[in-house]
């Protein structure tokens, strides 16, 4: 999922000579085969480790590859890795060749993140209404007040109490639980 | 007032002082807000560290020392105020390969100089078939589990990444690397040789402590920059974990200690995975029964002092394994990445 955006991403800014390598299995073989001038991989993927020493040790691989550090730019580096990202370059590239790769990569990561933060926050709203209806109908059965007072009962408790809708609503819900 | 601090942490045993600050409430009874990270590579936690979205991290002390020097990836200056615990490693080959070993043996397999004669052999043997060669793997380059690895080669003058082919597999890949037969043995940190016994796929050869008695292991590493500038937060941390050491000490705990590292946010493993661990019974296999190894792995708090002599183990390991070509500027660098003066008790 999370390649297929990197891959896209590239594509469209003009990349076109990509491999994608999916499994721990055959990494090295992989790597030796297409010799590429730059890797780029996921944080979330475990075996960066053993990529990493292949590339230390450079037995494996025609020429010398290195992470991609720029220590004057430590903001590149910097927000590589808060979205998720980081790369391996063939030793001698030029950084001007890099930074778009980074940049493409770092943008597309960070949109994606956004959008799945927006779908858990709306998750997580739907959820919270769910509950606090079903608090709402249990104060209206046991105090026989209308849709509207039994949700303003739970806006005031909430509000002296100075806690949240979605708590008093898990504490009502539970204490039903316990007391029924 | 509460400090948050953000610590990252790979799932193994040894990340277990960090969880119980947190899961006892050692942590919040110093005023922190303990937030564990679990990371997929130690890599990552090098380069969170480096950009601050971790505070702290659970790291092998040979890669903080790695981190501190430059050598393979970013440079970042560590510093390492205690260690999170010693030995705790063992060696497991394939069930396969422990039986091979066990006919090439000239004597007592459970010494160290025996088993590696008999490798030895195995070694010469397959070359001598055309076979291909053996590969073993430790968790990262840079761990006392890949110097472990050379110490044991070398007592029969093997030499890893010439005799033996050498790979790098994250702990929770250790099994499924066995099993597949992507590798022959391993040298892993606890529990991720018992798992690979109890599937029936691996055969414990040796433990950390059979070839190296209180090895460095993993350690606490801090920015070196934010230990000068924020030695309250360190202070703290450092606290709660030294009362977790205690704490963990305490046999009666046991069983506790096990629940809160089979979580399913920490080591996501069996409790009946992890108690016998800390109990000190390791899982042989090869039909062989449990072996009882006294303080297998140590959280007391003599082993947590951060000590500079163990910066000379990892650099004579780093220059075993030709990682690097030892200069002194690197072992005066090395040696400061630990810590003594932030141990409670002082530096002696």
């Amino acid at each position: 999922m999370r390649a297929a955006i990197i891959d896209e991403g590239l594509r469209e800014a003009g990349f076109t000579d990509l491999v994608r390598i999916a499994a721990t299995h055959g990494l090295v073989a992989a790597i030796e085969t297409h010799d590429p001038d730059v890797v780029v991989i996921d944080l979330e993927d475990p075996s960066r480790d053993a990529l990493a020493d292949m590339f230390l040790v450079s037995r494996h691989v025609k020429r010398p590859i290195t992470m991609f550090v720029d220590q004057s730019d430590s903001a590149s580096i910097e927000a590589a890795v808060e979205a998720g990202v980081s790369a391996y370059i063939v030793d001698g590239l030029k950084k001007e060749r890099m930074q778009p790769i980074l940049q493409t990569c770092i943008s597309r990561f960070n949109a994606f993140r956004k959008l799945r933060e927006e779908l858990d926050d709306v998750r997580s709203q739907l959820e919270e209404r769910k509950l606090v209806d079903r608090a709402k109908g249990i104060v209206m059965r046991m105090k026989s007040l209308s849709e509207e007072d039994a949700y303003a009962l739970l806006r005031r408790t909430a509000m002296n109490e100075k806690r949240k809708l979605i708590d008093i609503a898990r504490s009502i819900i539970t204490a039903a639980e316990v007391l029924k | 007032m509460t400090l948050h601090l953000r610590v990252g942490f790979m799932p193994l045993v040894d990340c277990a002082l960090v969880v119980l600050a947190k899961d006892e409430g050692f942590a919040e009874a110093e005023g922190l807000n303990l937030e564990l990270v679990r990371e997929v590579s130690w890599s990552n936690l090098r380069d969170k560290l480096n950009v601050r979205l971790f505070d702290a991290a659970h790291m092998l002390g040979p890669a903080a020392i790695a981190a501190t020097l430059g050598i393979g990836g970013v440079r970042v200056p560590m510093a390492v105020p205690l260690a999170l615990n010693l030995d705790g490693a063992a060696i497991t080959v394939s069930v396969r390969r422990y039986e091979e070993l066990a006919k090439f043996a000239d004597g007592d397999m459970t010494e160290t100089a025996v088993s590696a004669r008999a490798l030895a052999a195995m070694v010469a043997r397959r070359k001598a078939s055309g076979l291909p060669p053996l590969t073993f793997a430790a968790v990262f380059g840079f761990s006392s589990h890949t110097y472990l690895l050379c110490e044991w080669l070398a007592k029969a003058g093997l030499v890893l990444g010439k005799d033996i082919r050498f790979e790098v597999v994250p702990p929770p890949q250790t099994v499924e690397a066995l099993t597949s037969g992507r590798v022959d043995g391993f040298c892993a940190g606890a529990p991720w040789n018992a798992a690979a016994v109890s599937t029936g796929v691996g055969a414990m050869v040796h433990t950390g402590a059979d070839l190296h008695r209180d090895c460095p292991d993993k350690v606490l590493a801090w920015q070196a920059d934010d230990v000068e500038r924020r030695p309250a937060a360190v202070r703290k941390l450092t606290a709660a974990i030294l009362r977790a050491s205690e704490w963990a000490c305490d046999p009666a705990n046991i069983p506790r200690f096990a629940m809160h590292l089979s979580a399913p946010d920490r080591l996501a493993l069996p409790v009946d995975l992890l108690e016998p661990v800390l109990q000190f019974s390791l899982l042989q296999g090869a039909g062989r029964p449990p072996r009882q190894v006294e303080r297998f792995i140590r959280f007391d708090r003599a082993a947590l002092r951060p000590v500079p002599d163990h910066a000379d183990w990892i650099l004579a390991g780093m220059e075993n394994a030709g990682q690097i070509i030892r200069t002194p500027e690197m072992s005066q660098q090395a040696r400061a990445v630990f810590r003594p003066d932030y141990f409670p008790g002082g530096s002696d």
